[in-house]
């Protein structure tokens, strides 16, 4: 961007008919050059010394120098402190506990931070902690040192100093008060009691003023629905361990909805123990997360899925409500009838965007008196009111608004009344954003003030109910910023700093904890028992609720992704490149069509001929907004008469120009409604996707995911579900794992490090992908290069559907092929293998390096750069590799990763490793791999040493369950576990022993360290 | 920027002209020495006090705070007694605050221009102490000694010896040149006398020239190239061997730092200053307030510090810098704020690729600092010492038996190698030290 400072020159260039400055304008160097006169004159020319020979001899001799100077080792600086800080050793990392609240993302997490900077996100393990990091949370600690910030303010695009914006901001307030005319605060949902308090005192400065929250995904007819029925604008709150059978209609709880964070709750019902897991019926629309978990999937319209969850209500509550007919009746009804049998043991919930529809949650739940429910320990997460949203929309138009503060909003982006929003802006007289970037509302707004990212700031939180979590700065802040708060404390002639202000507050608001230990916890609970209740009349809501009818040809429903959110971190390069755990995409948002739908409008999927996937183009058009050129993904298990969009997408302002991919959906939320009526119609060309996942399918080789049902895991012996795999030898079948080409070493001493992964636990959330990404210096390779199947990622979760109705009839149909040709033929049964079913069942499993004790890429590799150690860890030597690849060709897992390009230092690859701010963000302890190495996961080979070394320097044994990895660190639904076998009390030498422990390809022999845990489905 | 160490001949010669130096300048020292005692007899005399007892006590007491030269907490010292009257100081010494109370006008200068700051009371002191510190206080400052005769001796011997080695190289020269024209002389006068005699000289047959005989035979020349071959192959895998190892860099600092006067002289403990040694796997070039620690009150080295190479004025100039860097005013005692911090250039430079720890090997290993960064306590200028290659890493943990007595840690692991191995002592290598992924990562 073109900076638009003008710079004075002199005090003549006040006067605007100065002949001294035109003069000067029009005379760009002071004395005149004496071009012609050397130029002109041939003599002089063909008399210079310089020749084209010396100008020759000059080019050689200094390209000559310069290269016998680069055999000098280059000179290295080392500054250290002048006044070294205290707490910081050079080499030694700090860890902060901290709280993100950015609106849509609420986290209670330790912050790693090393010579000062941030350099990595970690779950606070204390007991107590309400919401763990997701992959968005791990990557926040990136958008730290996002180079497109915001760096100082701006009045009318220029630069100014904050005494500028102070001044006008209090002149702005000053005229509204006198005049009485409406100031509004529009912040989005903060959570944050002190700036409650301090937006309370601020109004009452300025009684004109009024709070308006947004949130740019809405929530806001949950938020209704519980204030009907509890009288407080609050979510309810779910512990899905309290539950053995849970129906959600329409909820993608194991992803974003109502603030996500539900998995490890989730999670812990969902591995068999004594014969127990939970149940998990999923209702819905789009394939979600949580319907690729779910032990029975019914994809529904909308519509249907609001006369199913009357159905359910009926059942449960014994009412009648009279409904439609529904698709899949008899699936839905067997579901109301096992939710009703689970009793207290059951819970329902809702993602459809209708208060009546959630009103319906509460009364089924509160029937059941589900242990599940709580809605005591509301979430405070989300306050955003779309209907005030919508006023203060309507107030702009008409000119009265005087003065508009907001802060963490974008509605100009996120409104899809985003032209209304623009217009109204500027009769605004003054419009104040507080914001990280100059996005697109600060572009339009009189004031672009930047604010600080939540590692730079103080605050409180209170995620729920009776709890307080603190955000206290890990930085220094980058750049000029101002926190929203201490400008609102400054704004009403309050001369408390923020955080004595933030000290005063918390302290004085809780009891039996110092400030000190507050901060350094990071959060603090108090038990909550009991709940108002309201006045809601869930006969009135199911009947009405029942009316409901199809309105046009699809049912559109816009969800957010695990990846990109509500898209405020969209200029994060780790979060554009992680796959979606679904479609397996990058780089893009589209929309998810049914396979029937596609082709009926002749939409297509395809892969060209070096592996990406392209695909058709659609215009979607809801109530007469067109959004153009949306690509389509077939995707299985979509509802008929259903797509699916992400928001998040399309950002443009304050992007890096690889960034701004996708299309922006928020332009169909109208009235921030999630569910819409939709028409589309088809597009020419072909969108060319960055699919990291081509294969769909398992293609009936169960021996990749090892799964068996509840029944079976309880009934039968383990070989029937787990069988060892068979090899012949001397033409006998034996178990694959007696047989070896090698002798074996005898890893008995010292450390032997395996990984664990729970099949049955991972919900695919992807959060151990970002962090693997933070701790390992993962580069990020772009769009193209992704497309070429080039992506670094070092930990990818594979996502396959089954081909039939089940993954075990896949098996079975594999098993049964007869000849090459009819029915049973194996050419056309393959081929038929390769299709996912219209309503498929899902796996996911995690795969990195399964360092293998018998490493096939160890063998092939011609200069020895990779090896093993007695640890368990297949060790790379990048600095011997010299990249033939044969390793990766040789791996049966397809772990290795190439660098093909040099990713650092490269304005080809214009990411965060291209600028030093970004860098920043680089673990000093593991190198940055150069062009032409082959690189692949070490098992934090890095952590496990400095776990080994604090022991050694504090002398005594390791302790039990002290190693840990970057992903297993991370996960926090507990599938990942990473520990010594060698040491029998660690977790991880039982859960090898388990009966549902397997290896990945076991008949290969390749003996991995990474193993797999049999998948239990509770059909 | 670099500098590699390279003894030649001329550096040779220097060391034994410095030595030659040395032994002559320590012989005068010792006149010097001599030459005290003397004086110091001489001043009790005079009645005013002992010199060498207050010395002492001046050192024990007064100079936490005042120099003999130069002010620091409070002023310099030598000839105080021309200042004030011998009855002042003592009421002074003994409780000043008492004086500035009263409102001796001589005692509240003094206090207003050294920053109010207290000066402790000494009422333990008695008068004679006093009067021994005072005559220490007044004793001359010695001057530089002035070169004794016998250096200048000792330098012109020494070029001595070289101009008479050139003689008799010159003279040796001459005999040989002497030998070969009798030489040829007489060889030139038996051919005459031959000739009288009438004997013919004996015809010699056309040889074929050496060389033209050796490019010939191609089993020679095949031979030799094949020598030539590998011998230059040798040396240029040498060379390429040596690039990027910079054993001996040897680079001019910033702040010419002495860890001679400091590790060495003054017997500082290595990790004093590099404390992060001890928990990180950098050893840490202190922050400037470590320095600062000592150099508050030690803003000029002592006349014996300087060298013939450095002078005590350009050590004082080097504290200054430090000073300079860190905002410290000398003369108020004060930090100004102002800093500037120093870009030291670095030495030990591993490559990114290899992760080394150092306080696994200080505090783990129990090693010596030396043992990798050789004799820094002897190094005027710091260089590296060891070539830092992996062959280099390699070969100790090789030889080195890892101190496992004592460490928990080692305890079970120990029980099991040794057992294994079939000894007591095991060596890094054999506890897994030459894994790659143990230092590459």
């Amino acid at each position: 961007m073109s900076s638009n400072k003008k710079y004075w020159k002199s005090v003549e260039e006040l006067n605007d008919n100065s002949s001294i400055v035109e003069t000067l304008r029009n005379n760009e160097f002071a004395e005149p050059i004496p071009v012609e006169e050397f130029l002109g004159d041939k003599e002089s020319l063909s008399a210079s010394s310089t020749s084209r020979r010396d100008f020759l001899k000059y080019v050689g001799f200094s390209t000559a120098a310069a290269s016998l100077v680069a055999c000098e080792g280059p000179v290295i600086k080392s500054i250290p402190y002048v006044v070294q800080p205290e707490e910081i050793i050079p080499g030694v990392a700090d860890y902060y506990a901290t709280t993100i609240a950015d609106g849509f993302d609420f986290a209670n997490i330790l912050i790693k931070t090393r010579e000062g900077r941030p350099i990595k996100v970690e779950n606070n393990t204390l007991d107590g902690v309400k919401l763990s990091a997701n992959a968005r949370v791990h990557a926040s600690v990136l958008s730290l040192y996002d180079s497109t910030r915001l760096k100082q303010p701006k009045i009318a695009k220029k630069s100014a100093s904050w005494s500028d914006v102070d001044a006008k901001v209090k002149a702005s307030l000053n005229e509204a008060r006198t005049a009485g005319s409406q100031v509004v605060l529009l912040t989005n949902t903060m959570a944050s009691p002190s700036t409650d308090k301090l937006i309370a005192e601020f109004i009452a400065k300025n009684p004109s003023a009024k709070h308006v929250v947004y949130d740019a995904v809405s929530e806001s007819n949950a938020l209704d629905a519980f204030q009907m029925a509890y009288g407080e604008r609050a979510l309810a709150n779910y512990d899905f361990a309290k539950a053995n059978t849970i129906v959600s209609v329409g909820a993608d709880f194991l992803g974003d909805w109502q603030g996500g964070g539900f998995d490890s709750g989730y999670a812990k019902g969902r591995v068999p123990r004594n014969g127990v897991m939970s149940k998990h019926i999923q209702i819905e629309a789009n394939m979600s997360m949580s319907g690729a978990n779910a032990d029975k999937r019914i994809p529904l319209t909308i519509t249907d899925q609001k006369h199913a969850l009357v159905k359910i209500y009926n059942v449960i509550t014994g009412a009648s409500v009279g409904t439609q007919k529904v698709a899949r009746e008899e699936e839905v009804m067997k579901a109301a009838q096992q939710l009703k049998a689970a009793g207290s043991k059951g819970v329902l919930v809702s993602g459809l965007d209708d208060v009546n529809a959630q009103l319906l949650v509460f009364a089924i739940n509160n029937v059941l008196q589900s242990q599940a429910f709580n809605p005591s320990e509301a979430r405070l997460t989300r306050k955003g009111d779309a209907k005030a949203v919508a006023k203060l929309v309507a107030d702009m138009k008409a000119g009265s608004v005087h003065t508009l503060i907001m802060s963490g909003v974008n509605p100009v982006y996120t409104l899809a009344a985003s032209k209304d929003f623009a217009e109204g802006l500027k009769k605004v007289k003054l419009s104040v954003a507080f914001s990280l970037k100059e996005d697109e509302t600060a572009v339009l707004s009189s004031i672009a003030a930047p604010a600080p990212h939540y590692l730079e700031s103080w605050g409180d939180v209170a995620i729920s109910k009776g709890n307080l979590s603190i955000t206290q700065p890990t930085i220094r802040p980058l750049f000029d910023t101002r926190q929203f708060q201490e400008a609102l404390l400054l704004w009403s002639d309050n001369s408390t700093a923020y955080y004595d202000y933030l000290k005063a507050a918390v302290t004085s608001s809780v009891s039996g904890i110092t400030w000190n230990k507050l901060v350094h916890d990071g959060f603090y609970t108090t038990p909550v028992t009991s709940v108002a209740s309201g006045s809601a009349d869930y006969a009135a809501a199911a009947s009405t609720l029942a009316q409901a009818k199809k309105a046009g040809d699809f049912e559109l429903v816009l969800y957010t992704k695990t990846g990109m959110g509500d898209g405020q971190q969209a200029n994060n390069p780790w979060l554009q490149e992680f796959p979606d755990p679904i479609t397996r995409v990058s780089w893009d948002n589209y929309v998810t069509i049914s396979k029937a739908d596609a082709a009926k409008l002749d939409l297509e999927n395809f892969n060209v001929a070096n592996g990406g996937l392209n695909g058709s183009y659609i215009t979607i058009e809801v109530g007469g907004v067109k959004l153009e050129k949306v690509p389509v993904i077939i995707q299985p298990g979509q509802a008929v008469g259903t797509i699916g969009v992400a928001l998040g997408y399309g950002r443009k302002e304050s992007m890096k120009q690889e960034m701004q991919v996708g299309v922006n959906a928020y332009t169909l939320y109208a009235n921030s409604n999630a569910n819409q009526t939709a028409k589309i119609t088809k597009e020419s060309g072909d969108h060319e996707f960055a699919c990291v996942q081509l294969q769909r399918t398992l293609m009936g080789r169960g021996d990749i995911i090892k799964e068996t049902t509840l029944d079976v895991f309880e009934k039968e012996d383990a070989e029937v579900w787990n069988p060892s795999p068979m090899v012949s030898l001397d033409h006998n079948p034996v178990k694959a794992n007696t047989v070896d080409l090698w002798t074996s070493f005898d890893r008995s001493v010292g450390h032997h490090f395996k990984l664990s992964i729970d099949l049955n636990s991972c919900t695919g959330c992807g959060a151990c992908v970002i962090a693997c990404h933070a701790e390992n210096n993962v580069p990020v390779v772009g769009k193209s290069e992704i497309r070429r199947s080039r992506d670094m990622h070092w930990l990818r979760i594979d996502r396959y559907y089954s081909s039939e109705e089940t993954f075990a009839k896949d098996d079975e149909k594999k098993e049964n092929f007869d000849g090459l040709f009819g029915d049973k033929g194996s050419l056309g049964g393959f081929g038929q293998l390769e299709h996912p079913s219209d309503n498929p069942q899902v796996a996911f499993q995690p795969v990195m390096c399964q360092h293998c004790n018998h490493a096939p890429c160890e063998t092939v590799c011609p200069v020895a750069a990779t090896s093993h150690g007695r640890q368990g860890q297949n060790h790379m030597a990048y600095n011997r590799c010299v990249g033939t690849r044969y390793c990766a060709n040789n791996c049966p897992y397809k772990v290795r990763r190439f660098n093909w390009f040099l990713y650092s230092k490269n304005s080809e690859f214009d990411y965060h490793m291209n600028d030093d701010l970004g860098r920043m963000v680089l673990n000093p302890d593991v190198v940055v791999r150069s062009r032409g190495v082959m690189e692949k996961c070490s098992m934090c080979i890095q952590m496990t040493q400095a776990v080994i070394l604090k022991a050694k320097r504090e002398g005594k044994a390791v302790d039990t369950n002290a190693f840990e990895t970057a992903c297993s660190a991370a996960c926090t639904s507990g599938s990942m576990v990473f520990g010594d076998v060698n040491n029998k009390a660690d977790e991880i030498a039982k859960l090898e022993e388990d009966p549902r422990m397997y290896h990945l390809l076991e008949h290969v022999g390749t003996k991995p360290n990474v193993f797999y845990h049999v998948k239990v489905r509770n059909t | 920027m670099k500098k590699v160490g390279n003894p030649n001949s001329i550096s040779r010669i220097l060391l034994f002209s410095l030595a030659l130096m040395l032994t002559f300048s320590v012989s005068s020292f010792a006149q010097e020495t001599a030459a005290m005692p003397a004086a110091e007899t001489a001043a009790p005399a005079a009645g005013a006090g002992d010199v060498a007892a207050g010395k002492a006590l001046f050192n024990s007491n007064c100079a936490a705070c005042h120099k003999l030269d130069g002010a620091m907490t409070g002023p310099a010292l030598r000839g105080v007694t021309e200042r004030h009257d011998t009855k002042w100081l003592h009421d002074w010494i003994k409780d000043s605050q008492k004086m500035i109370k009263a409102g001796d006008p001589a005692a509240v200068k003094v206090f207003n221009e050294y920053n109010k700051s207290v000066m402790t009371a000494f009422p333990q002191l008695s008068d004679a102490d006093i009067d021994n510190i005072l005559a220490y206080t007044s004793e001359p400052k010695a001057e530089k000694p002035a070169p004794a005769p016998g250096e200048s001796a000792g330098a012109g011997g020494g070029e001595g010896s070289g101009v008479s080695n050139n003689i008799i190289l010159g003279a040796l020269a001459l005999v040989m040149m002497m030998l070969v024209v009798m030489l040829v002389l007489v060889n030139k006068v038996l051919g005459k006398v031959a000739k009288a005699n009438g004997i013919e000289p004996a015809h010699k047959e056309p040889v074929t020239p050496i060389w033209v005989a050796f490019a010939r035979n191609q089993f020679l020349v095949l031979v030799t190239s094949i020598v030539l071959l590998l011998a230059s192959g040798y040396f240029v895998y040498g060379y390429f061997m040596q690039v990027g190892v910079d054993q001996g860099y040897q680079p001019i600092q910033p702040i010419h730092y002495s860890h001679k006067i400091h590790a060495g002289d003054n017997g500082i403990d290595c990790k004093y200053c590099h404390s992060s040694a001890r928990s990180s796997k950098s050893a840490g070039i202190p922050s400037l307030n470590v320095c600062m620690n000592c150099h508050k009150n030690i803003s000029e080295v002592a006349e014996e510090t300087a060298t013939p190479e450095h002078s005590k004025a350009f050590y004082d100039g080097e504290i200054q810098k430090l000073y300079n860097a860190v905002g410290w005013d000398k003369a108020t005692q004060k930090y100004t704020g102002k800093t500037e911090p120093v870009k030291w250039v670095r030495i030990h430079n591993l490559p990114d690729f290899v992760y080394f720890n150092h306080s696994q090997h200080v505090i783990v290993g129990g090693i010596e600092c030396q043992t990798c960064h050789g004799p820094v306590e002897t190094m005027e200028v710091m260089e590296q010492h060891s070539s830092l290659t992996m062959g280099w890493c390699i070969d100790c943990h090789r030889k080195t038996d890892v101190k496992m007595e004592g460490n928990a840690y080692y305890d079970k692991i120990h029980a099991e190698l040794a057992k294994k191995y079939g000894k007591e002592k095991l060596t890094a290598a054999e506890m897994g030290g030459l894994e790659c992924g143990k230092c590459h990562y």
